[in-house]
């Protein structure tokens, strides 16, 4: 039998506040256990939260980028349940009505552009952390976390493969980087994926039984995870039983899914609207005043390179994995035509990146400016220097040695394209070579190749390769 | 001294004819010679105190005194005071010391006031006549066999008593009112969200608003001036311009419509109450005020209203004593579910208990929508009919309690018989309304009546104005229980 796959997603991005969502109790991540927990987010008698305005707003930024709907009113509940490291007794979040209703994100997987609709975008407070290795017998807790600002950001089930969750997941993390609401930094735990997998036979219209896989932080993880709850799944219904809805744990070492809790054992978490709070309203004035603030979008972005640098659907989502990136480009590539367009987009996503790589660095860091980049993407563009050079001239700007023009003319790089100098040079070159020269003319093509690179060498890498190419061919063709 | 009024002391201390040190000393000996058979008191600090008090006489002396400097008071122990036990009546508390002050004991503190104690009440203010406190009951000073009402009973017996001149307390249906008319003292609960709730234990957060105890409506007003005001810390903390709400203490009552709802005055009053409030309200037409028969068509549902919403509230509320941070853990358990069930079974007492099963039932899945949900709606019905009342009427008034203070133990058998005791002040809460009580005669017994009025929202200074007035032309505010006086 044939089987789909159908996967909803719900990803918790912890908003980059400098504060808590309820108290003004730091959020940086690293302190000591329990040095950034203040009166509120130990739960002392008597203390009560007030709303994190900067966490509103990035919600809202959340929202209007994916064009969903921001409600006008929305509610903060309790979502009641008893753990250590909840010192409450209940989770704030948001239940019945969110601030963000509906909303898409689009993805790319090979060559089909599908879109993933939001259910929903929420405000909650992360919390705390049980340690259960470092203490013998006993579980420590650290509350440095508990009241961290999350959006929980729940799709439809509408991915239907692993590489789908994981487009959608690179998708929704490029988007809370770019629009500056999340630092995306998922070893931190600042943005974690639950996935909801099931399976049904293909053509079905009725959905599995689904088991929600917790707590995913890497991409890796993600698609590792999909890929063996699906056998699983499969497995299962093929041997003749049946899924029981469940949540299970993804085990990195053995890549395997385990069962945490059935259905059964769920909790009643009785939510209700927290009277502490009042409904969070966001005023039209409000809106606007965020939507005026909103960065160009990745999707626009990506557009307008096609259009305005002829770049592919493929190079342009290259160069806007991050808003820095983009903007690099856009740099370095201004008032570019299309040739010197797409030779930017080359260098950026060839050499500079594995530089970048390399060492370590982003984008922001990079020892070579656009401008600089540019310099010498022009030096290239009008024939004076080879792209072989070019390597060499890159690495000096890099070294800090100067700007292109400068460096080619201290190290005396310019290519040679004066063509009595040139046919001079493969004249030696041919005569030299008399061997390869009949084996060419033998029929043997990669004969010329090595006449070319014997050409290069005696000029040092400076002669121009398509003049060496032509004079070569006319002068063993004579 | 001890029998002064907040006034009376604030002039005293101003003209110099004591020190703070000389008044609070006075009164914590009365305390110590009278705190064992009452029970108002669950901790007291006398250097503390009396540091306080020194403190506030230097400020008199920089010259950078306000009307309130060096006036003792006591806390109800439901406000976090910064190094203070504050038990909240309760084992699950009786070992945590707050480490910060609540808004009120800032404000007070702010003003010079100088702290006294931590007064007695029902466990996390569950109750209505102080005999659900860990530490033990309150007696009335009216008669020792008496409850002194509840939850602020502490506070407002040892106010009754004089062994404070006021004190504050906490009203989430009726735990100001109530135990003031029950020992014969003045009680206000503002308008809600007029005093932060920061810093006060919470029990039933949509409900919950502290206010001043003392023994005139002057009294009352003053020591809201100082409670008073926002608090950023407070989500449901009112931004509102500052006022005086003794502004209008003078105003003459020519005009004033008193609304009397049917509703207050049927089955279930006792006689003595009903006279004494039928006489209060006819000192008030010879004060120049009309009355008018108004109706609450839904006070009935407010007790049942109350006791599914308060309940729902505080089983989340209660649900932060885990015993995993502060407050009462069990000696032994076996894992983590173990030491939550008898952490909290052993820090719980019964009607606490109650509650927080009653609220974890409404709330739970399959009954919410029955119970919460129509709960809410109901609400706003009742809040709809003093909305409606208010268009024929400046103030309502009536009983504050169906009775007078009840013997110890004789309600404590039958929940529903004590939650009773509460349902002319329950529908106030719920509507978010200012409401107090003032001393407006005695029973057949000797013990006080309340007389409750009710203002419409923000109304605080024209109640305070109708009691004060009334206070002027009658005396029942200046009785005191026998025994007490200095």
């Amino acid at each position: 039998m044939k089987w789909e796959v159908v996967i909803g997603l719900e990803t918790h991005a912890q908003l980059s506040t400098v504060s808590k969502i309820f108290s003004g109790a730091a959020t940086a991540f690293g302190a000591a256990p329990n040095t950034q927990a203040c009166g509120v987010d130990i739960a002392l008698p008597g203390v009560l939260p007030v709303l994190n305005t900067g966490a509103v707003e990035r919600a809202i930024r959340f929202g209007l980028a994916v064009d969903g709907k921001i409600n006008p009113r929305s509610i903060f509940a309790r979502k009641n349940y008893f753990y250590p490291d909840l010192p409450k007794g209940y989770q704030i979040s948001q239940y019945e009505l969110p601030i963000v209703e509906g909303g898409r994100v689009t993805i790319q997987v090979g060559d089909i552009e599908k879109t993933v609709q939001l259910t929903r975008a929420h405000l909650e407070e992360d919390a705390g952390k049980s340690l259960h290795e470092d203490f013998r017998g006993q579980t420590g807790i650290d509350l440095n976390r508990a009241g961290t600002p999350l959006l929980e950001i729940v799709t439809e089930p509408d991915m239907r493969s692993a590489e789908e969750a994981v487009a959608y997941a690179r998708a929704l993390h490029t988007l809370v980087r770019w629009i500056d609401v999340c630092d995306g930094n998922m070893q931190e735990g600042s943005f974690r994926c639950d996935a909801n997998v099931s399976v049904r036979p293909a053509g079905s219209t009725t959905l599995g039984t689904r088991r929600e896989i917790k707590n995913l932080n890497s991409f890796r993880f993600l698609q590792q995870a999909i890929e063996y709850e699906v056998r699983w799944q499969i497995g299962e219904i093929e041997d003749g039983r049946t899924i029981q809805q469940a949540t299970v744990l993804f085990d990195p070492d053995t890549g395997e899914t385990r069962m945490m809790r059935t259905k059964e054992d769920a909790h009643d978490y009785r939510y209700f609207p927290d009277p502490d709070l009042l409904p969070l309203e966001v005023t039209a004035e409000r809106l606007a005043a965020v939507r005026a603030a909103m960065p160009v979008l990745p999707q626009a972005r990506r557009e307008h390179f096609v259009a305005q640098y002829g770049l592919t659907r493929y190079d342009a989502d290259l160069l806007t994995a991050s808003r820095e990136l983009a903007d690099y480009f856009d740099a370095t590539a201004s008032g570019a035509d299309a040739r010197t367009g797409k030779l930017c987009a080359n260098w950026i996503s060839g050499a500079l990146s594995a530089r970048l790589n390399e060492e370590g660095l982003d984008i922001a860091r990079s020892r070579v400016t656009a401008p600089q980049l540019r310099g010498l993407i022009d030096r290239i563009a009008d024939g004076t220097i080879s792209g072989k050079i070019a390597k060499d001239v890159f690495d000096a700007i890099w070294a800090g040695e100067g700007d292109a023009d400068s460096i080619i003319a201290a190290k005396g790089l310019k290519q040679i394209s004066d063509s009595g100098e040139l046919e001079k040079i493969v004249d030696q070159v041919l005569a030299a070579n008399a061997q390869q020269v009949a084996d060419f003319r033998a029929g043997r093509e990669k004969a010329f190749n090595s006449l070319v690179g014997q050409v290069m060498k005696a000029s040092r890498g400076k002669a121009n390769p398509q003049q060496v190419n032509d004079i070569l061919r006319r002068k063993l063709a004579g | 001294m001890s029998n002064a009024t907040l006034k009376e002391l604030s002039v005293q201390l101003a003209a110099g004819a004591c020190s703070s040190v000389e008044l609070s000393r006075d009164f914590i000996n009365k305390i110590n010679s009278l705190n064992k058979a009452l029970g108002c008191f669950i901790t007291l600090d006398a250097e503390r105190t009396l540091a306080q008090a020194q403190a506030a006489d230097a400020q008199r002396a920089a010259g950078r005194a306000g009307p309130l400097t060096g006036v003792p008071l006591a806390h109800k122990d439901i406000f976090c005071a910064k190094d203070w036990l504050t038990t909240c009546g309760s084992r699950m508390l009786a070992n945590f010391v707050a480490p910060y002050d609540a808004h009120v004991v800032e404000r007070c503190n702010a003003a010079g006031m100088v702290t006294l104690g931590k007064t007695n009440m029902d466990e996390f203010a569950m109750g209505s006549s102080n005999e659900t406190s860990h530490f033990g009951p309150v007696r009335n000073p009216w008669n020792r066999d008496m409850v002194p009402g509840g939850s602020s009973g502490g506070s407002a017996a040892a106010v009754a008593a004089r062994l404070a001149p006021a004190a504050t307390g906490t009203d989430t249906g009726g735990s100001i009112r109530q135990p003031a008319a029950l020992t014969g003292i003045c009680g206000l609960k503002p308008t809600y969200g007029v005093v932060s709730r920061y810093g006060m234990i919470a029990f039933a957060s949509s409900l919950d608003q502290a206010g001043p105890m003392a023994r005139s409506a002057e009294d009352l007003g003053m020591l809201l001036n100082v409670m008073a005001g926002h608090d950023p810390r407070d989500s449901t903390s009112l931004e509102r311009p500052a006022e005086d709400y003794n502004r209008s203490l003078e105003k003459t009552l020519q005009g004033l419509r008193i609304g009397l709802p049917r509703e207050f005055f049927a089955a279930g009053l006792t006689p003595d109450v009903q006279r004494a409030v039928e006489a209060a309200v006819a000192e008030y037409k010879k004060l120049g005020a009309t009355v008018v028969d108004i109706s609450l068509p839904n006070m009935g549902l407010s007790v049942p209203v109350y006791y599914v919403l308060a309940p729902a509230e505080a089983s989340s509320n209660l649900s932060r004593f885990d015993g995993v941070r502060y407050g009462h853990r069990a000696a032994e358990y076996t894992d983590l579910m173990d030491m939550y069930k008898r952490s909290r079974a052993e820090g719980f007492g019964a009607e606490v208990k109650r509650r927080i099963l009653i609220g974890t039932y409404v709330l739970s899945h399959g009954y919410y929508d029955a119970y919460y949900i129509r709960a809410q709606k109901l609400r706003r019905l009742i809040a709809g009919d003093f909305v409606e009342a208010f268009k024929q009427c400046d103030v309502i008034m009536g009983p504050t309690s169906p009775t007078t203070a009840f013997k110890l133990g004789e309600k404590s058998a039958d929940p529903v018989q004590m939650y009773l005791s509460d349902i002319y002040t329950i529908a106030v809460n719920l509507a978010g309304l200012p409401g107090m009580s003032i001393p407006c005669g005695l029973d057949g017994g000797g013990l006080p009546v309340g007389l409750q009025i009710i203002g419409n929202y923000f109304e605080e200074a024209r109640m305070l104005n109708v009691a004060h007035q009334y206070q002027l032309a009658t005396d029942w505010h200046q009785r005191m229980p026998r025994g007490f006086g200095v």
